[in-house]
């Protein structure tokens, strides 16, 4: 998002630019919005539908909630018009998080097999 | 003289409505990146000593189990009261020294001294830059610091003592000692991490954006970037231990059994907690810190390795782009490794060949740094003076410190290394004459741009040699102590498995290894003695030493030799202009043999 | 000479420095978090068979919250876009209502605390085990609202329950109770890793709500001199205040509805 100038009480012939620029970020973070109150609605819903398989319910929870994590972060923290440079730190740090959970969960999964006793 | 250095020591700062800072806010709440980088490094070197002098403590009662301390054990005695009787380090103390001393040296004296102090001060005069990005945020982080270690060092002195479950710090033990130390130590904890985060936001950022112009990343100082990493391990790295940390200290006092398991029964009685938990997480999210964490203790020192080599052999460092992706590779990787400190949990084999395998990886890139630094000696114009003969000690040192990383990298060597005292020569050599070893030099080394004078090079050398002779004496014998068996931590030095008290047992310690025990003692009171002139000269040259006869005494290329001397508030007059790379020393066809890199033309 | 790039973006990266410092904080505190997720992941995995608890907490009042913070997001990021549009006014009505919000979810999250805190499992010395909310306390007898189960296992996976039990007031005698115990985080590593969770997110609600707070209070007084650097801090504090609501997105399936 371009920075554009405004001081406070100014008259300039940018103002209406920037409101008429604003006014179509603003429309968009009111659908933002109503996406995530209905992504919060259907998630509750579908906590309620039986699947069957408990990890069903699981992948659609997480699903829902990273769609609506990924509207928070493009359009309400502007991400999506972000520069490289946060792109890379955060790119690092996906990985490393990712790295973290799934190593982990890992070495519990991950069991000596043939040892004496089994 | 250059043209951009001031010829009046205390130039007036730019701005006109600069008004003279009184007492506390030019030095005790100073948002100057030089006062925080030095108050960093006094509180630093203050906890380096301290941690020292539990380390003597210690190897006195490993080489005489149940003597009474000389010289401190009646200060001992009535200051500790029950864990210090007549003198004598009792077992508890000795697991309170042990786990402070590791705690103080890695949290408290090396990343504070090596991150803090020299990246504090020398960043911002590096980049080109009038101060870190977040002054106040700068001051915040060393507040945090100090708090961090005032609770640390009061831990001594409470009922109980401080922390006795090794800087490990591990579940069930660490929670099922009944003392508050542990409660201390991770409040401690907290605020020391709480201040690395802050200081590696004010790093990155300061890095990234206030580069002067013309300073792009490819001619940053080799200091500047491997600073810059150490900055993103901290970033990354330390919030997992802020969660275990929470988390443990949740089961301490809130009696919540995230580290304990079910069934948990110390002292023979079911633990009165719901079980569940898994010591086994404890130790994944420490790793995971600690780690990259060993990392941050040996790139700042790398970074001033390599600057003190360029400078003391006038020419450039060989192979400057090898250097800065191997220091980002290793960066990276180091995130991924930490389970080459658990392969003795029980881990099934396809999840230790992948750390093992990681493991392997990252050492290329640290043998890629060493090999750099090595061949820049080649051809070199060599100044033997006390900063380079750090460095050049350095090398090797470092190299036997990280050589003997690879059999207990290997998960197979590491079944019969893993808690010996093989892994503490190990890392020993890494930080002690390694690490340590950089430090000091950089102490000699940018000492004459923060006073304008110069330490005395006789004492600096007798400072050195002694120091090399005694590191070596220390470390080396724990090699074979550790490869016959002797493990870590053992309040009595191993008297309770020697050959002697179970005769007939196999693999008792022999009279020999134990024996050792006492030339390291007598060694680690040399080391102690020749710290001395070290700080005598220290000090003494702050006001009595030889004055430089210019800012830039070492005639060196990078920004900060091309400041008054001590730089002012705000560092340059105006805003430096960076035409070169950061070693142009030696260039064909120039007048001098160093150009500096805000030099045109 | 100043320190630049406070305010105006340095060209080659595009971004002004307390942004690259937001940002960088932003990524600790996602380790820090995924941390806890992944302690959390652990925990549940390792749990015996039928012992982890489902349905603890009340999703009609969790869900509210959740409202409550994207509501708030929405009125952070109004709130910035009104100073870039130079309308102040609006910009302190939209933040008037974000710290409204923000309080209104503490106040939320202490009234689903304090229903833990009033629930308590009682195994007697029998063995019998009641389950319920504590109504009165004596020095010889407790009250409860709730009802007796034959199996502790009944007590975890209340979405597995077909009818739930009626709920009725008990007396105990407390010469007749083994153990009692509240639905605290030493209760089990579900309540645990429940409340660290909660915890440390609320703690940065508040902390975000009395950045926000000061800045909509005496910090509003930089609109007057700098609008442009007032504005980037409003910018600052709302991408730290999206990132809470961004947590409460994950944490709130995880823990309610999971």
């Amino acid at each position: 998002m371009s920075a554009h100038t405004t001081h406070a009480g100014s008259t300039s012939t940018a103002q209406p630019h920037v409101d008429e620029h604003f006014s179509h970020h603003v429309r968009r973070y009111l659908f933002v919005f109503y996406a995530l109150l209905f992504g919060t609605l259907i998630t509750v819903g579908a906590s309620y539908i039986p699947f069957g398989n408990r990890e069903i319910n699981i992948a659609v929870a997480l699903a829902i909630a990273i769609a609506k994590a990924s509207l928070v972060a493009c359009y309400f923290m502007h991400l999506i018009s972000e520069r490289k440079m946060i792109y890379g730190i955060l790119g690092f740090t996906a990985f490393f998080f990712i790295g973290l959970m799934f190593l982990t969960l890992w070495s519990f999964s991950d069991n000596p097999h043939n040892t004496i006793t089994h | 003289m250059q043209a951009t250095t001031q010829a009046l020591p205390h130039a007036a700062p730019h701005e006109a409505h600069h008004e003279e800072a009184g007492f506390w806010s030019q030095y005790i709440f100073s948002t100057d990146h030089k006062v925080i980088g030095l108050q960093y490094g006094i509180t630093a070197l203050g906890f380096l000593f301290f941690g020292f002098c539990l380390m003597l403590m210690m190897r006195w009662q490993i080489a005489h189990p149940g003597e009474p301390v000389p010289l401190v054990g009646p200060w001992l005695a009535s200051s500790l009261g029950k864990m210090a009787v007549n003198g004598v380090v009792s077992p508890d103390l000795y697991n309170s020294f042990g786990a402070m001393h590791g705690t103080i040296m890695v949290f408290l004296a090396i990343v504070p001294l090596a991150f803090a102090a020299f990246g504090n001060y020398l960043v911002p005069l590096q980049i080109g830059a009038p101060d870190m990005a977040f002054p106040r945020v700068n001051m915040a982080s060393y507040q945090f610091y100090v708090l961090g270690g005032v609770i640390m060092f009061f831990s001594f002195f409470i009922p109980g003592g401080a922390a006795q479950a090794g800087w490990t710090s591990y579940p069930p033990l660490a929670l099922a000692i009944p003392t508050d130390g542990q409660t201390f130590w991770l409040i401690g904890m907290v605020f020391l991490i709480t201040s690395s985060l802050l200081g590696a936001v004010n790093f990155i950022a300061t890095v990234i954006q206030l580069r002067a112009p013309g300073m792009t990343w490819m001619r940053l100082p080799f200091f500047v970037w491997a600073q810059f990493v150490t900055a993103f391990l901290l970033l990354l790295a330390f919030p997992p231990l802020e969660a275990a940390g929470v988390m443990q200290l949740m089961d301490k006092v809130a009696h919540t059994s995230f580290f304990l398991p079910t069934g948990l029964a110390p002292v023979g009685q079911l633990a009165n907690v719901s079980g569940g938990g898994s010591p086994l997480l404890w130790q994944h999210l420490f790793w995971f810190l600690a780690h990259p964490e060993v990392y941050v203790l040996i790139l700042p020192a790398m970074g001033i390795v390599a600057e003190i080599i360029a400078n003391n052999t006038r020419k450039p460092i060989w192979g400057y782009k090898s250097l800065v992706y191997a220091v980002l590779t290793i960066g990276f990787l180091s995130f991924i490794v930490w389970a080459h400190h658990m392969y003795l949990t029980g881990m099934g084999t396809r999840i230790a060949t992948f750390f093992q395998t990681t493991t392997m990886i990252i050492s290329i890139p640290s043998v890629i740094i060493l090999t750099c630094m090595f061949i820049s000696l080649w051809g070199g114009s060599i100044r033997f003076n006390t900063p380079m003969l750090f460095v050049m000690a350095f090398l090797p040192m470092f190299g036997i410190g990280g050589l003997t990383g690879l059999p207990l990298g290997f998960s197979s060597s590491d079944l019969h290394l893993h808690d010996t005292y093989y892994v503490i020569a190990h890392f020993h050599y890494i930080v002690a004459p390694g690490t340590i070893f950089a430090l000091f030099a950089g102490i000699y080394y940018w000492f004459p741009k923060a006073t304008g004078r110069m330490m005395s090079e006789f004492w600096g050398k007798v400072h050195f040699w002694t120091s090399l002779i005694f590191m070596n004496l220390i470390f080396q014998p724990m090699f074979a102590q550790g490869m016959a068996g002797m493990l870590r931590r053992m309040a009595d030095g191993g008297a309770n498995y020697s050959a002697a008290k179970v005769p007939g047992a196999i693999g008792g310690l022999s009279q020999g290894m134990l024996g050792l025990h006492t030339y390291i003692l007598w060694a680690a009171v040399g080391l102690g003695l020749a710290q001395i002139p070290f700080i005598i000269n220290f000090f003494w040259s702050i006001s009595n030493g030889r004055p430089t006869n210019s800012d830039n005494p070492w005639q060196a290329t990078t920004l900060e030799w091309q400041t008054p001397t001590p730089p002012p508030h705000g560092n340059f007059a105006q805003v430096p202009v960076v035409y070169r790379g950061p070693y142009e020393y030696s260039v064909p066809g120039h007048a001098t043999d160093f150009t500096p890199q805000n030099q045109p033309g | 000479m100043e320190i630049p790039y406070t305010v105006q973006p340095r060209p080659d990266t595009g971004l002004y420095n307390a942004k690259v410092g937001i940002w960088l904080f932003l990524a600790s505190e996602v380790m820090l978090f995924g941390a806890l997720f992944s302690s959390y992941i652990l925990l549940r995995v390792g749990a015996p068979e039928g012992y982890w608890p489902h349905g603890w907490l009340n999703v009609p009042v969790g869900t509210c919250n959740t409202l409550v913070l994207i509501t708030s997001s929405i009125t952070t990021v109004m709130a910035w876009a009104s100073l870039k549009m130079n309308q102040f006014n609006r910009f302190k009505f939209y933040h008037a209502c974000t710290i409204c919000l923000a309080l209104a979810f503490v106040c939320i999250k202490s009234y689903e605390y304090h229903d833990k805190f009033t629930h308590y499992e009682i195994i007697l010395n029998n063995g019998h085990i009641l389950d319920g909310h504590l109504r009165e306390s004596t020095p010889d007898h407790v009250v409860i609202s709730g009802h007796a189960v034959e199996d502790p296992k009944e007590l975890y996976d209340l979405h597995a329950v077909k009818n739930p039990p009626k709920h009725e007031e008990i007396t105990v005698l407390r010469s007749d109770i083994k153990k009692m115990e509240r639905y605290g985080p030493w209760h089990n590593t579900y309540l645990a890793i429940y409340f660290t969770l909660t915890g440390l997110h609320a703690l940065h609600v508040i902390g975000g709500a009395l950045v926000i707070g000061f800045l909509w209070g005496p910090g509003s007084k930089l609109w007057h001199t700098d609008p442009e650097r007032f504005t980037n801090r409003i910018e600052i504090s709302g991408l730290f205040w999206h990132f809470v609501d961004l947590v409460w997105i994950f944490l709130f399936p995880v823990l309610y509805l999971l």
